[in-house]
C-alpha cells in the first residue's frame, strides 16, 4: 500500500493528513475530512449504540425470563446479518425522511445557538450516518455483551444475593466483573463502525467538508474508497486514494492498539485495584 | 477416636438441652420443589440459639435446599416452597429478603469472594450496599472483622489487593469475614470446607468454635468427622426427608434410627 500510494505521499508529505481540501479537478488531494467524518459518526454511532447495547445484554442475561430470551437474543443475532446495503436502502426511505422531516426541525427549534444543529435539514449527513452506524453496531455490542454477562460465574450472584444486595446491585456487581469483556464488544463495535462502507455511504452526504453541525453532510474514509476508486482517472488521484486506505487502515490498527491496552489494564486493575 | 476425643473436650451439653435452648428458627412443615421435582419432604426442626447444627446426608438429600430456604436463596435458583420457616417469630416469606439475607448471612461451597475489588472492599462489600460510607468506621470494621475471621495477621499488608489472589482456604475466610461484616444473627454455611486442604479446614472449623458465641451456625457438610467436630445438634437428611435430629454425641454414638446408623458407619451414602 505504501509503494502504490508514493506518488501521492511525495507531492503531498503530512499535508495529505492536515489539508481539508479534496479536489479531484485540480488534483488537490487532503484527507482530513474523511478522518473527521470517519471517527465523529463511528464515535456518534457508538454514544447511541452503548447504552441501549448493553440495556439489552443485561436485560437478556440478569432480568429477562427464559421464555423471552431465546426469540429477542435471536432477533438481536439477526440485526447482525442483515447485508449493510438493505441498512442504507433503510436509510435512505425511512430514516432520512424521517430525520429531515421531523427529527432534524425539532432539534433546530429546540438549540437553536447549538453549533451542532445549524445548516438545513437535509436529512443526509452526518447524524443519519450515526443513527445507522448505532442500528448496526447495536447486535454487536448486545450479543457479545450478553455472552460476557452469562459467563459471570453464578456464585458471583449468589454471593451478592446473599450479601442482601438488590437485583441491581447484584447486576452492578456482575457488570464490575464482566468490564473487560464489555469493554472489548465495545471495541469491536467500535472497529466494525469505523470499517462500515456501504450503509455509511448511502446516507452521509458524501460532502469533503468539515462542519461542527452534525446535520450537515460528511464523508468517511471508506464511502471515499466505494465512491471514488473506479472513477480514479490519474495516477495521483489512485495513488492519493490508496494513501487513504492506508491511513484508514493505520488508525484501524491505533484503535485496536488502544483497545488492547484498555482491556490489558482494566485486567491489571483487579490485581492492583485501589480501596 | 479423634471423633469421641473431640466430642468430649468440646463440653457439648450433657442432656439433650434442646427444650430449655431459645429458638432462633423454627421449620414447619417445610416442602420445598424445583418444578415439579419435590427436594424436601415436610420437614420440621427448630433450630436453637447461638448452637452450631450440622446437617449431614448423602448428597442430593435437599441439605442444600434445606439451607437455601432459610434466607430465600432458593429463590435465586427458581425454587418454591410449602410450610413454614420461622425466624424470630416473624415468617420469613413475609420478610423482604434484602433484609432477611442481612439476618441470616451464607457462606458458600466454593470461595467466591468479589475478584474486582479489593480485600479490604470485599469485606465491606455488604456494608457498602447498606450505604454505609463512613472510612474511618469501615476501617475499624474491617480489622475487626477480618480478626474476627483469623484472616487479619495474612492479609493486613495487602488489604489493597484483589481478593482473587489470596489462597483457597483465605478465600474462604475472607467469604466468612464478607458475611459476618453485615453483622447478622445466623450464618448458613454450606460445605465451606469441602474445596479446601486439611490445614485450611481445620482454620474454618476453630473459626466457627470462636463464631458460635455470638451466631446461630447452620452447616452442612459431607464429612462426618467434621459435623461430629463442630456442631452441638446434627440433622441427618436422606431423600428429602429429615430422618434424625439430635444432639451431637447422642447422634454419634447412639443413633436412634437404623437409617441414620447405617450412613454414619458408611455402610451406604
Amino acid at each position: 500500500m505504501y509503494s502504490s500510494s508514493i506518488l501521492s505521499i511525495k507531492k503531498f508529505g503530512w499535508g495529505f493528513l492536515t489539508s481539508s481540501t479534496w479536489d479531484p479537478f485540480s488534483e488537490v488531494f487532503g484527507a482530513l475530512p474523511m478522518i473527521y467524518g470517519t471517527l465523529v459518526s463511528s464515535l456518534l454511532g457508538l454514544i447511541i449504540a452503548i447504552p441501549l447495547g448493553l440495556g439489552v445484554a443485561v436485560f437478556l442475561s440478569e432480568l429477562a425470563p427464559s421464555w423471552l430470551e431465546k426469540p429477542l437474543s435471536f432477533l438481536t443475532e439477526l440485526l447482525a446479518g442483515i447485508p449493510s446495503v438493505i441498512y442504507g436502502l433503510w436509510g435512505i426511505f425511512v430514516l432520512v425522511p424521517w430525520l429531515r422531516d421531523s427529527v432534524e426541525p425539532f432539534l433546530q427549534n429546540e438549540f437553536p445557538n447549538s453549533p451542532f444543529f445549524q445548516g438545513a435539514p437535509y436529512g443526509f449527513g452526518m447524524l443519519a450516518a450515526a443513527i445507522i452506524l448505532s442500528i448496526m453496531v447495536l447486535p454487536i455490542i448486545s450479543s457479545i455483551s450478553r455472552d460476557v454477562l452469562k459467563s459471570v460465574p453464578n456464585s458471583q450472584r449468589e454471593a451478592a444475593y446473599a450479601l442482601g444486595a438488590t437485583k441491581w446491585e447484584v447486576t452492578k456487581i456482575v457488570l464490575s466483573y464482566a468490564k473487560s469483556g464489555l469493554l472489548g464488544a465495545i471495541i469491536l463495535g467500535l472497529g466494525r463502525a469505523i470499517g462500515e462502507t456501504m450503509a455509511v455511504t448511502m446516507v452521509i452526504g458524501n460532502r469533503p467538508q468539515i462542519s461542527t453541525s452534525l446535520l450537515a453532510p460528511g464523508y468517511t474514509m471508506a464511502s471515499v474508497l466505494a465512491n471514488e476508486f473506479t472513477e480514479a482517472t490519474s495516477d495521483l488521484y489512485l495513488n492519493s486514494l490508496i494513501e487513504l486506505a492506508l491511513v484508514l487502515f493505520v488508525i484501524t490498527i491505533i484503535i485496536n492498539i488502544f483497545a488492547r491496552l484498555l482491556v490489558w489494564s482494566t485486567e491489571r486493575k483487579w490485581k492492583l485495584s485501589p480501596m | 477416636m479423634e471423633i469421641t476425643e473431640k466430642i468430649k473436650t468440646e463440653n457439648v451439653p450433657k442432656t439433650n438441652a434442646m427444650n430449655q435452648d431459645p429458638i432462633k428458627i423454627s421449620v414447619q412443615n417445610l416442602s420445598a420443589y424445583f418444578g415439579k421435582i419435590q427436594v424436601l419432604k415436610n420437614v420440621s426442626i427448630d433450630i436453637p440459639e447461638k448452637k452450631v447444627i450440622a446437617i449431614i446426608g448423602p448428597s442430593g438429600c435437599g441439605k442444600s435446599t434445606f439451607l437455601r430456604s432459610i434466607n430465600r436463596m432458593h429463590e435465586v435458583a427458581r425454587g418454591t416452597i410449602t410450610g413454614k420457616i420461622i425466624f424470630d417469630d416473624e415468617d420469613v416469606m413475609k420478610i423482604d429478603p434484602v433484609y432477611l439475607r442481612r439476618k441470616i448471612g451464607m457462606v458458600f461451597q466454593k470461595p467466591n469472594p468479589f475478584p474486582t475489588m479489593s480485600v479490604f472492599n470485599n469485606v465491606v462489600a455488604g456494608l457498602k450496599l447498606n450505604g454505609f460510607r463512613n472510612r474511618k468506621a469501615l476501617k475499624e470494621i474491617v480489622e475487626k472483622t477480618l480478626k474476627q475471621a483469623a484472616l487479619w495477621d495474612e492479609v493486613k499488608d495487602m488489604l489493597n489487593k484483589s481478593g482473587a489472589n489470596l489462597s483457597g482456604g483465605q478465600q474462604q475466610r475472607l467469604c466468612i469475614a464478607r458475611t459476618i461484616a453485615i453483622n447478622p444473627e445466623v450464618i448458613l454455611m454450606d460445605e465451606p470446607a469441602s474445596a479446601l486442604d486439611p490445614i485450611s479446614t481445620a482454620k474454618i472449623e476453630e473459626l466457627i468454635f470462636e463464631l458460635k458465641k455470638d451466631y446461630t451456625i447452620i452447616i452442612v457438610t459431607h464429612n462426618m468427622q467434621q459435623a461430629a467436630r463442630v456442631s452441638d445438634y446434627t440433622a441427618f437428611f436422606y431423600m428429602g426427608e429429615l430422618i434424625e435430629f439430635s444432639d451431637t454425641k447422642k447422634m454419634f454414638t447412639a443413633p436412634a434410627k437404623k437409617q441414620t446408623e447405617d450412613y454414619i458407619t458408611g455402610r451406604f451414602g
